[in-house]
């Protein structure tokens, strides 16, 4: 019945409609997890020790504040990551028009060769980040 | 039946509105630098819209080109960032302010 | 647009159309490479030489575009002509200016000099891929390259307290400005359907959606405008010019603005040159505000750095006089104003990066007493490069001011260029009082810092920029002509007036 009264609703002009659905999933979504947070918090026994209140952190022993400074190779390593994963977003609307580009530019290999000159300077900055001594974490040559 | 047009830009100029007045408005670089992704992610936004609006690629092409140098903006603002903090111990603007008149 | 259709013309032509920009980057990248393989304490200054070669490479590669028939490369992006080969010549004589003036800079401190090198040639290689782009995406790529360059470079003296303000508060508001740039190219987009500018200037002149197009053409003018500086947007210039090193401040004050004026006439006269109402008022109202915030701004300064970065707003204030004048004569006049205001702020900007080195020893104005008689030489250079930036006779300073208040009292607007004239006296009160400290105050007693000795290289682009401000101010005949051949290929999209012009130049 409530299917129906959708499909109905969803045929009227008004184009919010068509969010029906949607909100009543997520009705359900946050009806049913709440329902079950609520009923294991009515139903189980409350025995707070001081294991069960300390932060998990993978098996560990936790330790210090989660706010403390961390060495700022981290840093490094995580926008070098983020840019050479960036760079990577070209070659994707490439690949698929690989076989037309012949076509659209004119010449057979003009879109091959560019993507090589393209690749080269990625590769080009891999070779200085690798020279500089950035990728080598324990060795404290690089001058930060 | 889809949403309008006018719908998509009129979030987009509200995402930019709220990242220029968090960009005034905040007092921590970070904030401020967050407030610059939320323009330029406004703006990414303006460009779908028209891209599907003239039935252009071109549009979209932008948006890579956008997502690639904000990219770039990151990590060299971030690196400015650290080495301010590491200076100066605070990323308060109004306690960076050795050259005021 | 005027892609060549012969197929032996698409096998050789779209490269030779950004040859500069192809030199610069591959001397960039081979500048980078080597300093990533040099140990680290052996000098980087073969690096410097080998980025002086590159610049040279690309200046004559740049003369080499003026024999090329102007159009369009690579789909439409980007366009060699007279006008671009102008704005190339003006930034590669900076770099290579800057780049003499940085190579004994940086004595007793060989870490990351090799990135200054390359970073100078890359970020170069943006402002001159902005000169020639003739789609708002490339506009939009190359003014990141070079501005994010810019940021780095600003910071680089990074253990002192205030180059990393300095690079924070011009990064941050570089940004700032960038999305608004990027508003207005989205909203261009929606108005037009293109990016190109030829589209969009079809686009204006078949009258689509004004009020999209004049909110467009007003972000774009805001984010440009915070790049050259132009008040209201200039609260970060003074910061930024004091924190940065010298030779970067000459550079950065003059190369990325005469690119963005570049972009700004390509997109003002090229894409909206139909729709001039639209942006008439707001150059009015930005010019007469940053002549005189510039120069009021300068009175109150105490700080040498601060004084000029107040003067460089006034200075782009003066320019954009020029653009409120008709098309082709205000094109030449921004134009020239552009190189003959290079000249002489490179200049200023090396005498102080020579007289207070890197640990910027003299910054305050009295730190410059007497200086006449300790560095009679430098105070000599420094005299010219003032009395220029005044606008006296005979300098370049002079006929660029005299050229832009012509064009814009022959447009009807003679109430801008009194303001101007007003401004420039205005200005010529605290150019003089730095004047009289050099020359009029005893020394004092010698101090520790003061250990400046004028090497070669120095001297060849102090030298350098003498002439040309003597040269732009007594002579300024054939760069008017190359800018007046580079504002007459606005007049059409054909270009067919400007395949002959710039050849018969050179003969001449």
């Amino acid at each position: 019945m409530l299917c129906a009264w959708t499909v109905s609703l969803m045929q009227t002009p008004n184009y919010f409609w068509n969010y029906v659905p949607l909100l009543l999933q997520i009705l359900a979504a946050v009806g049913l997890s709440s329902f079950i947070v609520l009923a294991s918090w009515l139903i189980g026994r409350h025995r707070p020790g001081k294991v069960k209140l300390s932060t998990y952190e993978c098996g560990m022993v936790p330790q210090g504040d989660a706010r403390g400074r961390f060495s700022v190779r981290f840093y490094m390593v995580a926008m070098l990551f983020i840019l050479f994963d960036v760079e990577a977003v070209f070659m994707f609307p490439w690949a698929v028009i690989y076989r037309k580009l012949p076509g659209i530019t004119g010449s057979r290999f003009f879109g091959f060769w560019e993507m090589l000159v393209y690749i080269g300077f990625v590769l080009v900055g891999y070779f200085y980040i690798w020279k500089k001594g950035i990728l080598e974490w324990s060795k404290d040559q690089a001058d930060l | 039946m889809t949403v309008p047009i006018v719908w998509y830009l009129v979030l987009s100029a509200a995402l930019f509105s709220i990242g220029v007045c968090g960009f005034l408005i905040k007092r921590n670089i970070i904030t401020i630098f967050m407030s610059i992704e939320l323009m330029l992610n406004a703006v990414n936004l303006a460009f779908v819209t028209f891209a599907n609006h003239w039935h252009q690629v071109s549009g979209q092409i932008f948006v890579f080109f956008v997502m690639v140098v904000a990219a770039a903006e990151a990590a060299v603002g971030l690196a400015i960032i650290i080495s301010l903090f590491r200076s100066r111990n605070t990323l308060n603007v109004d306690q960076i302010d050795l050259m005021k008149l | 647009m005027n892609e060549p259709m012969t197929p032996s013309m698409i096998a050789f032509s779209p490269a030779l159309r950004i040859l500069p920009e192809i030199l610069m980057t591959l001397t960039g990248v081979l500048v980078m490479l080597v300093e990533a393989v040099l140990k680290p304490r052996t000098s980087r200054k073969p690096l410097g030489i080998v980025a002086i070669l590159g610049t040279l490479a690309a200046i004559a590669a740049s003369v080499y575009q003026l024999f090329l028939p102007a159009g369009t490369a690579f789909f439409g992006t980007v366009q060699s002509d007279a006008f671009s080969v102008f704005f190339h010549l003006v930034i590669g004589c900076i770099v290579l200016v800057t780049l003499l003036i940085s190579l004994d800079y940086f004595e007793g401190h060989t870490s990351f000099v090799g990135e200054y090198y390359a970073l100078i040639l890359f970020g170069a290689t943006g402002m001159m891929l902005m000169t020639c782009s003739v789609e708002l995406l490339m506009v939009f790529i190359s003014l990141e390259i070079s501005s994010i360059s810019t940021y780095i470079l600003a910071g680089y003296r990074k253990r002192s307290a205030t180059s990393p303000e300095a690079s924070i508060k011009y990064f941050l508001l570089g940004s700032f400005a960038t999305a608004f740039f990027l508003y207005g190219i989205a909203l261009c987009f929606g108005a037009t359907g293109s990016t190109n500018l030829y589209e969009i200037a079809k686009g204006v002149a078949d009258g689509a959606s004004p009020l999209l197009l004049t909110v467009a053409f007003g972000m774009m003018l805001i984010g440009l405008g915070f790049k050259v500086s132009l008040a209201p947007f200039h609260v970060w210039t003074p910061d930024v010019y004091e924190g940065a090193p010298a030779p970067v401040v000459g550079l950065m004050s003059t190369a990325p603005k005469a690119a963005a004026f570049a972009v700004l006439l390509r997109i003002a006269y090229g894409a909206f040159g139909t729709a001039i109402h639209i942006w008439m008022p707001l150059v009015w109202i930005m010019a007469v505000l940053s002549m005189t915030i510039g120069n009021l701004g300068a009175l109150t300064q105490r700080n040498v750095k601060r004084m000029l970065a107040y003067s460089s707003i006034a200075h782009a204030g003066y320019l954009l006089v020029a653009f409120t004048a008709l098309a082709p004569m205000g094109i030449a006049a921004a134009s020239f104003y552009t190189a003959a205001y290079a000249a002489m702020n490179v200049g200023a900007f090396g005498i102080i990066s020579y007289l207070s080195g890197y640990n910027e020893a003299r910054t305050s104005l009295s730190d410059f007493a007497g200086i006449a008689r300790r560095h009679p030489v430098a105070a000599a250079a420094f005299a010219v490069f003032l009395i220029s930036l005044i606008g006296i006779p005979f300098t370049a300073g002079f006929f660029g001011k005299f050229y832009v208040f012509t064009a814009a009292i022959n447009s009807g607007n003679a109430w801008l260029a009194v303001l101007g004239l007003l401004n420039s006296g205005v200005a010529a009160f605290y150019y003089l009082r730095l004047l009289a400290q050099m020359y009029m105050v005893p020394v004092e007693p010698p101090r520790e810092a003061d250990t400046a000795h004028a090497r070669p290289a120095f001297i060849l682009a102090m030298a350098i920029l003498v002439l040309a401000v003597f040269a732009l101010g007594i002579f300024p005949g054939r760069i008017l002509d190359l800018a007046r051949a580079g504002a007459a290929t606005f007049s059409g999209p054909a270009n067919a007036a400007s395949q002959t012009v710039p050849v018969a130049l050179l003969r001449r």
